[in-house]
């Protein structure tokens, strides 16, 4: 089956991220086509590669950069989301006229459109948040 | 892109003290561009996003309230509100946003957007939507 995920929350705080990329890895693993994650509201925050946390934790930016890598995953922050929390990519940065990037490796920034795309195009929209 | 689904944004929080209710409308605004078959749902303390008479002048907060009276120009006509969230809050629907639409199949009729029904018939929207947006 073809899926989509959105998630809602930011890492740690919540545990949305977290059952969204259990998920997202068991459904991939059994067969299954991921079409998009689509990372909304505080979700933007899951694609700062700044996040250090503890090394006895988990770190839960860096597995779905690996995760993307595995299996190609689309992993998109909304743009309007992301500009609200300071999340950026090299051209977001530039446009916006800031000193520095964040985004972690296997993320885009694109527009909202890609989660109604998301909706469209795929069996399932799964979403993850409260 | 033709295919054409049913899409369900679902709105159950309060239009303040979190961002989710704005973030939202974003969405469907957006959304309208897709030509699907859309439908909102308001329900639990959703059902305050579209009450009229919104001031957030003390808290600081933009009200954004009046874009949903912009919905109808989008063609998103199709709104529901649950008569229990309504029921739980002592809200009835002389208090929510007079939303409205105009009908061009039958002369641009100004018709009335918003239907308050039961959770029973609530439930049977959401099992006939393709996909329900979340919020």
């Amino acid at each position: 089956m073809k899926f989509s995920v959105m998630i809602s929350e930011g890492p740690y705080t919540h545990q949305a991220s977290d059952t969204a990329y259990n998920f997202t890895r068991a459904a991939l693993e059994s067969g299954h086509e991921c079409f998009r994650v689509f990372f909304y509201h505080d979700g933007v925050n899951n694609g700062t590669r700044l996040a250090t946390p503890p090394q006895d934790d988990r770190n839960v930016v860096n597995r779905w950069s690996e995760l993307a890598k595995e299996y190609k995953l689309d992993l998109v922050l909304c743009v309007a989301a992301a500009q609200r929390r300071g999340i950026a990519d090299a051209d977001e940065a530039k446009r916006n006229g800031k000193d520095a990037d964040n985004i972690a490796a296997g993320f885009r920034i694109s527009g909202l459109g890609q989660l109604i795309e998301a909706g469209i195009q795929s069996e399932r929209l799964i979403t993850f948040g409260d | 892109m033709s295919q054409t689904k049913k899409l369900l944004y679902v709105n159950r929080k309060a239009p303040y003290g979190t961002i989710y209710a704005l973030e939202s409308l974003e969405v469907v605004l957006i959304g309208a561009a897709f030509e699907q078959d859309v439908s909102l749902a308001f329900l639990d303390d959703g059902v305050y996003q579209i009450t009229k008479g919104q001031d957030t002048q003390e808290v600081g907060m933009k009200n954004f309230s009046p874009t949903y009276k912009a919905l109808g120009d989008y063609d998103v006509h199709k709104i529901y509100v649950e008569q229990e969230s309504l029921d739980a809050r002592g809200l009835t629907l002389d208090d929510l946003l007079p939303l409205t639409w105009e009908d061009e199949d039958n002369d641009w009729a100004e018709k009335d957007s918003i239907k308050v029904i039961s959770a029973v018939e609530m439930a049977k929207i959401m099992n006939q939507s393709d996909v329900v947006f979340s919020f």
